[in-house]
């Protein structure tokens, strides 16, 4: 079945004006970039600490998402416990809430006067806001439902048939999962992790309203990006320049998965 | 094929519907009450100015509008330093309000003459009932202390980077903040124990903190600039807010939110 050329003839006006919307931004980022400068503007020690500390923060929340995410997913897609589709709910909410109100939210929970954070300041000692863990803590927050759903996806879309196997084979619960399910759903274990790491390396709203922003501690790039534009315009530029790559990377990376036919 | 084509256009219809409403809902929580014009109410206009000015800026926002037959002001208050740049970007402004010279310099080119309307001291702030118990700078320096302080890019934040320098007190705050009210904000929240903000700040923060001096000695004057914007779409207008904010009643506004007069040179 061929269906080239069945598209409204009307439809390539708007279309080349949603092109034109989504491109225009990154020309014109591109064309204010200061080229000459822009060797020493990204080795400034400014920019190599977000960088280094963005990469910390945003692997961290990515590791964070696989230890608690990929159970969560795992109970998600294959127990019908009671209450399930509210967890769901619940747990996917981060990906549509505004991060200002996360971070409003981790600071009432996690502050050092919140649910759990008063008891934790009170108990270890251990208080969250103003810290690398915050940070960390923030970006997994608003990324990890980018992994869980992926992960679940990618679990309910496998064939089952071979955990059957392996069980009747003899396998235990872990052993199967260890050697047969998590081997299956690979990809979109990766595509997750991808996600997850995209969302909480652009992660802003959150971390500075519950981390707050120092260099080398809890200003990530994002932060940095914020603040520089404001005295800054170049360094701010230079900044934007690696996370646009980033993004392009992960872009690439992923595009098997989101155009399998192109 | 009929039914669906119908469907669509209902539905098309009702999401219309909401979007109009969506907009109709945000043209009246501006708070101007006047109908809906497209066009700009003569005299309406957009006020940038230091976050610190908040509190004063809304009374006489409101004063000037009651003067002038309800015409609106918009305020954005930020650090003076975004408001700078949001400036240079030629961000549609009418007026803008410095919490510092250097930043109202930045923008020299695109402003008429910048006026002194107040000045401000800098205090620090503490929770209600100062629990840490801090009497002065040197205790900002206690490793146990999470201190706040604004960035230096802020105005708040370089003063506060003066006043530290200049008692030789070193200070290794846990956050700069974008702006001094996020400042207030961490301390009010009982996040921070301690940060350095305007004296107006800690006024304005209301009974969850209180403040602790900083003696003359070791005080730096904030002075504040206030200029109308040379793009102005409104320049009467934006003269006539200027006007409002240095007259009598302006001064005494700014009084009773704890600004002094500006410095007499």
């Amino acid at each position: 079945m061929t269906t080239r050329s069945r598209a409204p003839r009307l439809f390539a006006v708007p279309a080349a004006l949603a092109v034109a919307f989504l491109t225009v931004p990154l020309v014109g980022l591109l064309a204010r970039t200061p080229w000459g400068s822009i060797g020493t503007e990204l080795t400034s020690p400014r920019v190599l600490e977000a960088l280094r500390l963005s990469l910390v923060c945003s692997l961290g929340a990515v590791a964070v998402s696989v230890v608690l995410g990929v159970p969560l997913a795992f109970l998600l897609a294959r127990v019908a416990f009671p209450g399930r589709n509210l967890v769901r709910a619940l747990t996917t909410l981060p990906m549509v809430l505004p991060p200002v109100v996360g971070g409003v939210a981790l600071l009432l929970a996690f502050g050092r006067r919140g649910l759990v954070g008063q008891w934790l300041d009170r108990a270890f000692g251990i208080t969250l806001p103003f810290t690398t863990a915050g940070a960390i803590l923030a970006e997994a927050f608003v990324a990890m439902p980018f992994l869980v759903i992926t992960v679940e996806a990618g679990l309910r879309a496998m064939d089952r048939r071979y955990e059957d196997a392996a069980a009747t084979l003899g396998a235990g619960r872990w052993l199967t999962f260890r050697r047969v399910t998590l081997p299956l759903i690979g990809p979109s274990l990766f595509a997750g992790m991808a996600l997850c790491w995209a969302r909480a390396l652009g992660e802003f709203g959150a971390t500075i309203t519950f981390a707050g922003n120092l260099p080398g501690v809890t200003q990530t790039m994002p932060l940095a990006v914020y603040i520089a534009l404001e005295t800054d315009l170049e360094a701010a530029i230079a900044l934007s320049l690696v996370l646009l790559a980033i993004s392009l990377v992960v872009l690439v990376a992923l595009r098997d998965r989101w155009f399998p036919t192109a | 094929m009929p039914r669906t084509l119908t469907l669509t256009r209902t539905r098309l219809a009702a999401l219309l519907a909401v979007a109009a409403l969506a907009l109709a809902g945000c043209g009246g929580g501006d708070g101007s009450g006047d109908g809906g014009s497209g066009a700009a109410a003569p005299g309406e206009i957009k006020v940038f100015a230091a976050a610190s000015l908040t509190a004063a800026f809304t009374k006489l926002g409101e004063r000037y509008s009651s003067a002038n037959g309800g015409a609106k002001v918009t305020f954005n208050f930020a650090g003076s330093q975004a408001l700078a740049t949001q400036i240079q970007q030629a961000a549609p402004a009418d007026v803008f309000a410095s919490a510092d010279v250097p930043n109202m310099d930045k923008v020299k080119d695109l402003v008429g003459t910048p006026r002194s309307f107040a000045s401000n001291l800098l205090a620090i702030v503490v929770e209600q009932g100062n629990p840490k118990g801090v009497e002065g700078l040197d205790d900002l320096a206690d490793p146990d202390l999470k201190v706040v302080l604004a960035a230096e890019e802020v105005p708040a934040g370089k003063y506060a980077k003066q006043i530290l320098d200049q008692a030789g007190v070193s200070v290794t705050p846990v956050s700069q903040e974008d702006n001094v009210k996020a400042v207030v904000t961490k301390v009010s929240l009982g996040e921070a124990d301690a940060g350095i903000v305007y004296v107006t700040d800690v006024t304005a923060g209301g009974d969850r903190v209180e403040g602790v001096d900083i003696p003359p000695d070791q005080n730096v004057t904030a002075t504040y600039p206030i200029a109308t914007v040379k793009a102005s779409q409104a320049p009467e207008a934006a003269q006539a807010f200027v006007d409002l904010v240095r007259s009598a009643e302006g001064q005494q506004v700014l009084k009773e939110h704890g600004f002094l007069p500006p410095p007499t040179t």
